[in-house]
């Protein structure tokens, strides 16, 4: 069953064959096998489950069921879900019970789809190994003493182990698509503003984007649809058309140009890796495609500028969580500083307080124009690059992080190694553009990604690009030993 | 810039966190290397380069000034710490003059 397609799955749906009831008691065993090591879910939702699976089998057998009803779905545990923990894997927000559902669960739930549970993270959204989080890090299927990536950790893991068909995420500085890359999945951050934030924790506003986190690119198209439009509740939605983006999945890719940034390409990078770039490059030749050498001088501004807007937006808005309207909250404040102090200092973890006092520090008088205000003046650069870059190629090509899957620990005690693991990805949520990360190699058993970023709001020629190389290469359809 | 204890303690109170003292020499080491990391930004002129505080660049939306929520305040404060006759309880900020 690991590896059948959204597509497959549908089709036995809607002709009888299976019942949403039995898909989704299927995986939920799975779950029950397999969580305990892999710790990829922190809520499983048993009850809920089956309720909507019967819910999705009326519609089926009623004739008024969509392509996606039925079908399973695990949703990152930063989704607000109504009356269901909603813990961002943060002690604070333990016991929060979402009081209403966020617009892409919403959606999800419209489309009946059936919730598994809530998926493991990095704490708030920080951190690249889902060591962070405060319900214990997830495992990487393919190999357990490796971490799976993050933030988004335990969707990629759960995904990847074949205990739910497809997952949500969100991609702030590479969460969706390092992950992704870990655990040999296809992973897409839309464009800024193309997927509602309402009811999406907020990490960094002007950053934060949710995404599928699929086994491939066709999957990954058909949950965008579903997740992708305008939401007036979310002021920086973007209100566009959403086209079908299943439609042009199988066109032809002849003429493609494809850039290559030069500075991606440089010493440090890995040499499987690079090997791994060049194999695929020669593959989308094969297919049609031109390459040029593309330049994106400011590329080594884009970990500086991220690590002073990513904190900064963060300590503004995790003030909102200060004990008293929801959340965690200390014992016997004695007055209300003491209340806020300890009940953010009990709640958040140590990675959280460390961004927290970063965005803090580079918010405070004096400090602005230094670190805040000059960031967003490299921000600009490092966007105005891509726009160069887009007048000559249609995407970029590169890879997706500069390692395999590392182990447990390894960068854990140095915050500053922790952030380089994003140095491919940040720039396109810099400059708010979509990318997509697709299965592209193994090294030692652990899968290597290939990532492609596209000019805004090109999701739709992002998932027709991985989709054709699927049909040419297996990487994507390959599935860890122990999970098949 | 090299920040020290004392740097570190004003953060967090300005931050409002407590944090435990025996990791401040943690603190220390890592927000300085953090602070080392990004001020590589400094390197570029970008003198005359507007600042870029959103990816898209588009206006705030307007809208009809019509009613679009409705009051919850029950349902939100049902997940409250504590509350009282449809207050959130704080400890007391204001003091009582008595005569």
């Amino acid at each position: 069953m690991n590896n059948y397609t959204l597509s497959e799955l549908s089709k036995s749906l809607h002709n009888g064959n299976l019942s949403s009831v039995e898909l989704t008691q299927y995986y939920l065993d799975l779950i029950k096998i397999h969580n305990g090591r892999l710790n990829a879910f922190i809520t499983v939702n048993e009850e809920n489950a089956m309720i909507q699976a019967q819910v999705a089998d009326q519609r089926l057998q009623q004739g008024t069921a969509g392509i996606l009803t039925g079908i399973p779905i695990a949703h990152k545990d930063i989704f607000c879900t109504k009356g269901v923990r909603t813990s961002c894997a943060s002690k604070m927000l333990d016991k929060f019970i979402a009081p209403y559902d966020a617009t892409i669960v919403e959606k999800i739930n419209a489309a009946g789809m059936v919730t598994l549970g809530k998926t493991n993270m990095d704490e708030f959204a920080m951190g690249s190994s889902n060591e962070t989080s405060f319900y214990g890090k997830v495992r990487n299927p393919w190999n357990t003493s490796h971490v799976p990536g993050g933030s988004s950790g335990g969707s990629a893991a759960a995904v990847a182990a074949g205990l739910t068909p497809i997952a949500t995420g969100t991609d702030t500085g590479g969460s969706i698509r390092q992950p992704a890359s870990l655990c040999n999945l296809t992973g897409l951050k839309p464009t800024y503003g193309r997927i509602s934030r309402y009811g999406m924790i907020a990490f960094a506003s002007s950053l934060d984007q949710a995404g599928p986190m699929a086994k491939n690119a066709r999957d990954a198209a058909m949950l965008l649809n579903t997740m992708a439009g305008f939401d007036r509740r979310d002021s920086t939605s973007v209100n566009c058309n959403v086209p079908d983006y299943t439609a042009n999945l199988d066109e032809s890719i002849e003429g493609l140009t494809i850039g290559l940034p030069k500075e991606y390409f440089d010493d440090a990078l890995d040499n499987d890796i690079a090997t791994t770039i060049e194999n695929a490059i020669k593959i989308y030749e094969s297919i049609g495609a031109i390459i040029k050498e593309v330049a994106l001088p400011n590329t080594k501004l884009a970990i500086p500028t991220y690590y002073i807007i990513a904190p900064a937006e963060c300590s503004s808005n995790l003030s909102r969580m200060d004990g008293v309207r929801f959340g965690h909250r200390c014992e016997d404040p004695k007055d209300l500083t003491d209340l806020y102090e300890r009940s953010r200092g009990e709640g958040f973890g140590e990675e959280v307080k460390r961004r927290i006092m970063i965005g803090t520090y580079a918010l405070s008088a004096g400090y602005y124009d230094t670190y805040y205000l000059k960031a967003q003046q490299c921000r600009h650069l490092i966007s105005n690059d891509f726009q160069q870059v887009f007048n000559d190629v249609n995407v970029i090509m590169c890879p997706t992080t500069p390692t395999t899957a590392f182990k447990f620990g390894e960068k854990m005690n140095d915050p500053v190694s922790m952030y380089l693991a994003d140095i491919y990805t940040i720039s396109a949520n810099l400059a708010g553009l979509p990318s997509i990360s697709i299965p592209a190699n193994f090294l030692n058993n652990l899968p290597i990604g290939m990532q492609i970023i596209g000019n805004y709001f090109d999701e739709s020629y992002l998932l027709n690009i991985a989709n054709r190389y699927q049909q040419i290469t297996a990487w994507h359809q390959k599935i860890p030993n122990t999970y098949g | 810039m090299n920040l020290d204890s004392k740097d570190i303690e004003k953060i967090a109170h300005l931050a409002r966190l407590t944090i435990d003292k025996a990791n401040i020499p943690t603190y220390i080491k890592n927000l300085n290397n953090i602070l080392n990391l990004v001020e590589k930004i400094n390197a570029n002129d970008t003198r005359d380069i507007m600042p870029m505080s959103h990816p898209i660049d588009t206006n705030q939306r307007l809208r009809e000034d019509e009613i679009s929520e409705i009051d919850q305040r029950e349902n939100f404060q049902t997940i409250a710490p504590q509350t009282k006759n449809g207050v959130y309880l704080v400890p007391q900020v204001i003091k009582l003059n008595t005569p």
